[in-house]
């Protein structure tokens, strides 16, 4: 006698999928409590919790950021091992833009996000014309030169890096500032990933040939791809250049390389929000494990294979699982 | 000046073919791209400080358990971990990515970082060609190179397991089909690819100290080298070693030491534009480019 696992909707979760969600609260509440809790949480947490962790969670909501831009190029079939690059570039734009010309931080933002998005795409247009792990190969080259370029011409600061750049007025605006901007990403972004312009991306990393024979040009979606996506690592970027007052050579780090993967691999690929919950996972704990010092990166560097071989759903499909269906044991026949 | 250029050129374009020989092997073969690579070059080079100093072993057997140490670990990690996402690309480079960098980093966070980490030279005398002073042991660099692809060359050709390895990189499926374990030749594949980067370790950190971040230039270099000749030709890292090679020591000697690094990414860009399969990397056109 052998027996399987079943796995069948939830009533609720049947019932709020079309207008019928109007029938009851309970319904509404059943399919709006997973967007509203998580907003209202982060929020009570920000607000609650003393100006150390406020600056983590700032740190995590950038993280977060990086996180999403990270997986809406993998959800377009470009794997990058340098979301460093973005990152980097649109601090770098932020940090010259306040230090040489002391533009206000909430006009260099802007600036620095769209800035860095276009170099970074413009400097990675030659790849996309291949697919496979070309993609990864020169976004893990490109973080590492530019740092070594940087540190060899002495622009900007050279190894020094440039100081004094004004921040934001206090930590809490900081808070509420990247609160806002990383949930605006999130459900921007899951709401063009969710319509006809996003399944044309999401396509292109299935199968490419199918796209191309359906008369669309991919080389053109993947430039606005990666120019979205950079968008976001570059406000990051430039976020974190204002919020430590300082830009240096560390934004090229491979922490900031490897800090979404990682997410992305414990959170679950492809779905935005899991990303994200990896970040709020791993960015506290990283901060919480800060004796550890350089073994913290082999645990992130561990997490990864283990997620990637273990568990490739990740957390967030898993528990979005447990939410829509319930299981059951039944016998098998014979 | 223009003779010390051309040896010296020489010099490096060889030190270029034998650290991207061992990731253009398994790539070429598996498809795997071992990311790991510059993780598997550092251990083994602390395996044998390891060996020589704490265990005290006699060298010429501390080299060869090395090769067969960092040889075995590409093949588990094969076995254990790329077997489950084969296939899967996005998986794959990031299982061989965090794989490398557990190794690297927990090597750093040992403390194994400073001057005294460095490997005997294998020959202590230097030699004068035409008025110019070279080491041995860069001498030893090239024929190792020499060596190393030549071995490379008779393996994959005149052996049984050399001719499963072009199998499956032809095509993996028709391989199954003639009674090649396709699984088997990926995993000979990787250690291959693991102790070539182990051997060139042995050969090359003698001029130098064994750092952590030598994995991570070992890595940019291979690829660099590998994109720019086409990945997974053997001609291709030769002819891309030369290039990037010698327009390194030029850029040294007549402009700046600063800009090296300049050059490869300019190559790799350039190459990326003009012809993005690369050198000689006509077989994969199709499959790489869309």
């Amino acid at each position: 006698m052998t027996r399987r696992k079943e796995r069948i909707a939830r009533g609720i979760a049947v019932r709020s999928e079309d207008i019928f969600v109007l029938v009851s609260w309970r319904e509404m509440l059943y399919l709006a409590a997973p967007r509203i809790l998580p907003v209202v949480l982060l929020l009570a947490l920000g607000l609650g919790v003393g100006e150390y962790w406020q600056r983590v969670l700032v740190q995590t909501c950038m993280f977060a950021l990086l996180a999403i831009s990270w997986d809406v190029l993998a959800q377009t079939g470009m794997v990058s091992l340098g979301q460093a690059l973005f990152f980097g570039v649109g601090a770098y734009t932020a940090g010259v833009l306040n230090h040489y010309y002391g533009i206000n931080p909430l006009i260099t933002m802007p600036i620095a996000a769209l800035t860095g998005a276009l170099l970074c795409s413009v400097a990675l247009l030659p790849v996309l014309r291949l697919r496979g792990i070309y993609f990864s190969m020169v976004t893990l080259i490109l973080p590492m030169m530019i740092e070594r370029v940087i540190e060899a011409t002495k622009i900007f600061g050279g190894t020094e890096g440039l100081s004094g750049i004004k921040s934001l007025p206090g930590t809490s605006v900081e808070f509420l500032i990247s609160f806002v901007l990383v949930f605006a990403a999130l459900f921007g972004f899951r709401r063009i990933m969710a319509s006809d312009y996003g399944l044309v991306l999401r396509s292109i990393r299935d199968n490419d040939r199918a796209v191309m024979a359906g008369g669309v040009n991919i080389y053109w979606y993947k430039v606005q791809a990666l120019f979205l996506s950079g968008v976001l690592a570059s406000l990051a970027g430039a976020f974190m250049t204002h919020a430590y007052n300082f830009v240096g050579m560390p934004v090229f780090a491979l922490d900031y390389s490897i800090m979404p993967i990682a997410s992305a691999a414990v959170g679950g690929m492809g779905t935005l929000a899991g990303p994200m919950l990896g970040s709020f996972i791993l960015v506290p704990l990283s901060e919480y494990l800060r004796d550890l010092g350089g073994l913290r990166t082999v645990i992130y560097a561990a997490l990864l294979v283990i997620f990637t071989v273990g568990l490739p759903e990740g957390i967030f499909h898993f528990i979005r699982r447990k939410y829509l269906q319930f299981e059951r044991w039944t016998e098998v026949g014979e | 000046m223009l003779e010390g250029t051309i040896i010296y050129g020489f010099i490096n374009s060889f030190t270029l073919v034998v650290m991207a020989l061992g990731f253009n092997v398994t790539f070429g073969i598996s498809g795997v791209a071992n990311f790991a690579h510059g993780a598997l070059y550092v251990a083994a080079g602390y395996l044998t400080w390891l060996g020589l100093n704490e265990l005290g072993l006699p060298y010429w057997a501390v080299a060869p358990l090395t090769i067969v140490i960092v040889a075995a670990a590409a093949a588990l990690t094969y076995r254990f971990i790329i077997l489950r996402v084969r296939g899967l690309v996005i998986s794959e480079v990031i299982a061989t990515f965090g794989v490398g960098l557990a190794i690297l980093e927990l090597f750093r966070y040992f403390g194994f970082v400073g001057f005294e980490y460095t490997l005997p030279v294998l020959v202590d005398v230097s030699v004068e060609i035409g008025s110019t002073y070279v080491d041995a042991q860069r001498l030893i660099i090239v024929a190792g190179g020499c060596v190393l692809t030549g071995f490379l060359w008779f393996f994959t050709r005149f052996t049984k397991t050399g001719l499963a390895f072009r199998g499956i990189a032809q095509d993996e499926r028709t391989a199954l089909t003639l009674g090649i374990n396709t699984d088997r030749a990926a995993m000979f594949s990787m250690a291959f690819g693991g102790a070539y980067a182990a051997l060139a370790a042995l050969i090359i950190l003698p001029l130098g100290t064994i750092a952590v971040n030598e994995g991570y230039n070992v890595l940019v270099n291979a690829l660099a080298v590998c994109i720019v000749g086409g990945l997974g030709s053997t001609a291709g890292v030769v002819a891309a070693s030369f290039l990037i090679g010698y327009a390194q020591i030029i850029t040294a000697t007549y402009f700046e030491t600063h800009w090296m690094m300049i050059v490869s990414l300019v190559a790799l860009l350039g190459i990326l534009i003009v012809k993005p399969s690369g050198l000689f990397g006509q077989q994969k056109e199709l499959e790489e480019r869309i």
